[in-house]
């Protein structure tokens, strides 16, 4: 299970003067279709048994957020505290995930978001599938495990796809796969016990100049765009007339 | 600074190839592009100097079409990997990136020259920011969505055929059966007009008022998340994890204008909303906002549209 810390979306706001947003501060939750990702194999172990445990790439406060997951029904959690790293690029990112799977033990399924709602990257998944040597299966909408195989049905643009690939595999599952438990306060109190391990580049035999000298894509500026719109209000005394100003409105733009 | 280009989509890859022609005339470089299917002779007259065709691809998946992207680059030796952003090419994007051990940018919505750096903008944090990115790994792997650029009209020039030779490995997922998503939804995206409802639609019936507007404008339908996600009255919605549009006319009906929602309608020429909430999001970002109620506005509308001049 691959999850992600991120700022909630909901609470960013802007710098009135760069248009920038502005991340400090802002409390951090499980990325949404991460979550769903966990979800979907807490709901798998439920079936067929086994055992779920969570791997982030994080910092200090990467050990808060993830107590959800343990409540929700993870088994145990593995970060990787390297809070440098955390804004480093999807190569590197990916090679340290690689190598943090590789120390976690054995393993049949590697689940994640297809793509976490900060950096809208969606590359996490088919590239630890590329680095561990796994068959991918993206845009997952249905999924379930058997007979060594996983089957699930991919969401993509004209079709839905039935695939079937063996065990071990890569997947990454779309929001749509399923609603997100939320735990109870027994699940929330049990969660604190639950093992929550730490790990710094060295324990998993990585070296930090040399996974940041893979890191080659440089952020140079975010920003909110300008809202370059008209924002005409059309102000009548009674609805037939707003509408009759809004279609006048329309056929002297040329968009009927 | 050259170019290799590869979509699955040949629309998409020939309007790619007109943006790595333009970028590639003014370094003075060369463009090169991966062809999966026929009519090679074809990516030339669009715009590449050299064509390489691997046979035995067939339909798509990930694993040899990846393979045959990474023998691509080793016999271009190209700067820019140019990849079309479809579902499929953005899952092998980051494939074909990691199997070279370089930068990716996933998903972009352009790209520029400055100083002589490929500079490229991404929607981040949930559709309501746009990065700027550059990388500084040869080569450096970038993908872009259909309709970013626009194909080249077609011309009589000289390029070259190339065979590749691959290795395609046995794709390990295999494909048990597709199914065909229902025709209209796949409309949404090269609509002219698109009218859409949010929820400030009470049952599903309502929705009338709205296909009465939509037929009199020859106009196509989407919703908001919520209207398709839970409640489920619709198939596709339109925001940053469903459709992005790019209508001419885009008219918000009872939708409050969340970021993810905004992010998926930003390209729209004209955006119209209506919605009973003065302090509602969609007015802040609308040319014309109506404040009042769907359910009085939009048979008004449907009356002064059928009576126009």
């Amino acid at each position: 299970m691959l999850l992600k810390d991120i700022p909630d979306l909901t609470e960013i706001k802007l710098d009135s003067q760069t248009r920038a947003p502005i991340i400090e501060g802002v409390k951090r939750r499980i990325s949404e279709v991460d979550k769903r990702a966990l979800e979907a194999a807490i709901r798998l172990k439920e079936k067929v048994g086994g055992e779920v445990v969570t791997l982030s790439l994080g910092d200090d406060k990467t050990k808060t957020a993830l107590l959800e997951a343990l409540a929700m029904g993870a088994d145990a959690v593995y970060i990787v505290n390297e809070p440098e790293l955390k804004g480093g690029d999807t190569n590197a990112t990916s090679k340290v995930l690689e190598a943090a799977v590789k120390h976690a033990g054995d393993y049949d399924l590697i689940l994640a978001g297809e793509m976490t709602l900060d950096s809208l990257s969606s590359q996490i998944g088919p590239r630890l599938a590329q680095l561990l040597d796994l068959p991918q299966v993206t845009y997952v909408k249905e999924l379930d495990v058997a007979d060594g195989k996983v089957r699930a049905v991919r969401d993509l643009e004209d079709v839905d796809e039935v695939v079937e690939a063996a065990l071990p595999a890569v997947v990454s599952v779309v929001r749509e796969i399923n609603e997100p438990r939320i735990p109870n306060l027994m699940s929330i109190m049990r969660a604190k016990k639950k093992p929550q391990t730490v790990w710094g580049l060295g324990d998993i035999g990585l070296d930090a100049a040399e996974v940041k000298s893979q890191s080659y894509v440089q952020i140079t500026s975010v920003s909110a765009p300008k809202v370059e719109r008209k924002q005409i209000k059309i102000e009548a005394e009674n609805v037939e007339e707003a509408a009759t100003k809004l279609v006048e409105a329309l056929m002297q733009e040329g968009v009927l | 600074m050259s170019f290799l280009v590869f979509s699955e989509d040949r629309e998409l890859a020939f309007q790619l190839l007109g943006k790595a022609r333009e970028l590639a005339d003014k370094m003075g470089s060369e463009v090169a592009a991966l062809v999966a299917g026929s009519d090679p002779m074809e990516y030339v007259r669009q715009g590449a100097d050299k064509v390489y065709t691997v046979s035995g691809l067939g339909g798509f998946n990930v694993e040899p079409y990846c393979a045959a992207v990474v023998e691509a680059v080793k016999a271009a030796n190209p700067s820019t990997v140019f990849i079309g952003a479809t579902k499929r090419g953005k899952e092998l994007a980051p494939r074909v990136a990691s199997s070279l051990g370089v930068g990716c940018m996933n998903d972009c919505s352009g790209v520029e020259l400055e100083d002589g750096m490929i500079v490229v903008e991404r929607l981040t944090y949930g559709g309501s920011t746009v990065a700027r990115e550059t990388s500084t790994s040869t080569p450096t792997v970038m993908s872009f969505p259909p309709r970013c650029f626009e194909k080249l009209e077609p011309a009589e020039r000289s390029g070259k055929l190339v065979e590749l030779e691959v290795d395609l490995p046995e794709p390990r997922v295999k494909v048990v059966e597709s199914r065909e998503k229902p025709k209209s939804t796949a409309d949404l995206e090269s609509a002219s007009i698109i009218v859409s409802a949010g929820r400030g639609f009470k049952a599903k019936e309502d929705l009338r008022l709205l296909e009465e507007i939509a037929e009199i404008l020859g106009a196509q339908i989407g919703c908001t998340r919520p209207i398709s996600a839970d409640l489920g009255w619709m198939d596709q919605w339109v925001g940053i994890s469903g459709k992005k549009v790019k209508p001419s006319l885009y008219v918000a009906c009872g939708v409050s204008g969340t970021i993810q929602h905004v992010a998926g309608i930003r390209d729209s020429q004209i955006i119209v909303s209506i919605n009973s909430d003065e302090g509602a999001g969609i007015h802040a970002i609308s040319d014309y906002s109506l404040v009042g109620d769907i359910y009085e506005v939009l048979p008004a509308l449907a009356k002064a549209l059928r009576e126009r001049a």
